[in-house]
């Protein structure tokens, strides 16, 4: 109240009147409390809403527990895949310059704008009993949709860009000059890609593998298409919450098998959160990319 | 290269001569570094494999129908509706998400307040937390009996089982988009810059319409971009809050799922095809308004 009037005039210039500002904020945390935190708390107060033991039983449920294996493996396959697809398209698109370089990032994205329902339905138009190898594949007994190996190709389709988009901006960032320095003090290719390259890598690589797994491990649509939906057999941990939703008699049970899924996405976001807080220095080639 | 620690000179005259020393020709072309031709022979080789050909197999399929069978297919009023919900829908929930997500960025950015970091840590959340569940939360939280479907429909607002649940879903799905591309640009645009214009005497409205802005478009496009292509072709979130009733909340990605269903492969591939090619002529079409922004900031 003590400042000439013209300072006055020129903060209120610099930053919105107070009551904008309060009704700002109160309607972001409104939003997000709608959208994030109350969809959230719905999980598990519908997971545990007829009782700790029932909540349980749906979890150790012989499907259920199929459902989780199928998961598991599923997603031991198409991550590790993706990640030396991203370490491999990030050494070359950074460490090198080549011709039509610039069209690779735009089609390693391709993914995130296709649908995951035809993402799963490009590998039944190929695989499929009525695709192009299909017959082939009945032939030689060979199964690829409504089992595993269509479930990670779906997989692996959806989850394709996560590593990858991670890693280039960062090894674009980090230039050549430190590999050069190794090579030319005689380390050797493998050997300065370990000591020189990785550490600089890291966090970027773990950020990616993270979003990666939480994808390949939530995944409903493309897994959805090429699975079958065959309960203990076929059907993933998303498509059994479907599953036991859409019966009567297990709705509070779906809701506990997602409780699971949505501890998953908590030790996603926890971690990422780390990781963007410890390291965000190293990982700001990143920030804002989603 | 398995040669012993070389003297400084000699590893500069090495990698000057590096074409005498290694050898594949390639390398002194593409510097010292190894493994070029490795990395992205497997990557293409990876890339082409797991997508290109699959998408171009659904493309070589779609065209085997041919300009009628196509029309044929899309033309039908169910297909018509589910394309236009999908595209309507994510149309809206991008809009949504690109007031709330300009307005979410801008108060984590330029203000403090109670719980702000627990509530930043979470914006994430729809990328984290698999679609099915997100789909049946939503759908017991906007339900008859649900927290925020009971009041809702003391209003006769019914957002459970009706297309309003399909963009509660789009923007659920979509949210973080906006905000993560918007918060880096904020956070670095000078406010040297409002200074300059404040005590060029400038009001605060001033300075937000034509500073602030016109910096962030673009940023302010690609969110609202990724958020559009995200919602389109949902699936998992959706069909759990839609109802999926024929030509009144049925989406074009369970359209596709039911054609495949009745191994009416054709049908499938029509929309797909379509879908496709109208995705990308929007991102396309974004893109060159990006652009254009860009070069009038």
């Amino acid at each position: 109240m003590h400042e000439p009037a013209s300072v006055r005039r020129y903060d209120n210039a610099l930053i919105e009147p107070a009551p904008v500002r309060w009704l700002l904020i109160v309607v972001t945390l409104a939003f997000l409390a709608v959208f994030l935190l109350l969809p959230l708390v719905t999980v598990f107060v519908q997971a545990l809403r007829n009782g700790v033991s029932t909540y349980f039983s749906a979890l150790t449920d012989a499907d259920t527990l199929a459902s989780i294996r199928l998961t598991l493996v599923t997603a031991a396959i198409a991550v590790p895949l993706n990640t030396m697809f991203g370490i491999a398209a990030a050494w070359a698109i950074a460490k090198f310059e080549f011709r039509g370089k610039t069209l690779l990032p735009p089609l390693i994205d391709l993914p995130f704008s296709v649908s995951p329902v035809i993402a799963g339905m490009v590998f039944v138009l190929l695989f499929g009993s009525r695709g192009w190898f299909g017959p082939w594949l009945s032939e030689h007994d060979v199964k690829v949709i409504f089992a595993l190996p269509g479930i990670v190709l779906a997989t692996t389709f959806v989850t394709f860009p996560f590593v990858a988009r991670e890693l280039i901006p960062l090894m674009q960032a980090q230039g050549t000059e430190e590999e050069q320095a190794a090579m030319t003090l005689g380390a050797g290719g493998l050997r300065t890609f370990w000591h020189v390259t990785m550490p600089n890598i890291r966090w970027g690589l773990l950020y990616g593998v993270l979003l990666c797994n939480a994808r390949a491990m939530g995944e409903f649509g493309a897994v959805s298409v090429v699975s079958g939906h065959i309960r203990g057999m076929t059907n993933t941990m998303p498509l059994q919450v479907e599953a036991m939703y859409n019966d009567p008699g297990e709705y509070s049970a779906a809701f506990a098998v997602s409780s699971l899924l949505a501890l998953l996405g908590f030790v996603t976001l926890a971690l990422k959160n780390f990781l963007e807080w410890r390291h965000g220095s190293e990982l700001a080639a990143l920030r804002g990319r989603g | 290269m398995s040669t012993a620690i070389l003297p400084s000179a000699a590893a500069a005259e090495m990698s000057a001569t590096a074409p005498l020393t290694l050898p594949n020709p390639a390398r002194s072309v593409r510097g010292v570094l190894p493994g070029f031709g490795l990395s992205l022979g497997f990557a293409l080789s990876y890339l082409s494999l797991l997508v290109l050909i699959p998408l171009a197999a659904l493309f070589l399929r779609a065209a085997g129908l041919g300009i009628e069978g196509i029309w044929h297919e899309l033309t039908s009023a169910r297909v018509l509706h589910a394309l236009g919900l999908s595209f309507g829908g994510a149309l809206a929930a991008a809009a949504i998400n690109t007031v709330f997500g300009a307005l979410i960025a801008w108060t984590f950015v330029r203000y403090d307040f109670a719980g702000k970091k627990l509530f930043h840590a979470m914006i994430d959340l729809p990328f984290a937390l698999p679609t099915a569940v997100a789909g049946i939360a939503l759908t017991a939280l906007y339900s008859e009996h649900g927290w925020l479907g009971a009041p809702l429909a003391q209003f006769g607002i019914h957002v459970a089982y009706t297309p309003l649940g399909i963009i509660v879903a789009m923007v659920f799905i979509s949210l973080p988009f906006v905000v993560r591309t918007l918060e880096p640009v904020l956070e670095e645009a000078e406010q040297q810059l409002e200074e300059a214009a404040a005590t060029l005497g400038a009001t605060r409205r001033q300075t937000i319409t034509y500073v602030i802005f016109p910096t962030v478009a673009p940023a302010l496009l690609t969110g609202a971009a990724l958020a559009f292509a995200r919602a389109v072709g949902e699936y998992g979130s959706i069909i759990f809050i839609a109802g999926n009733l024929q030509n009144v909340s049925e989406i074009a990605p369970l359209l596709i799922m039911i054609r495949l269903d009745e191994f009416n492969y054709g049908g499938a591939t029509a929309i797909a095809a379509a879908m496709l090619v109208i995705s990308f002529a929007i991102l396309f079409g974004i893109n060159l308004l990006q652009a254009w922004s860009r070069r009038h900031a």
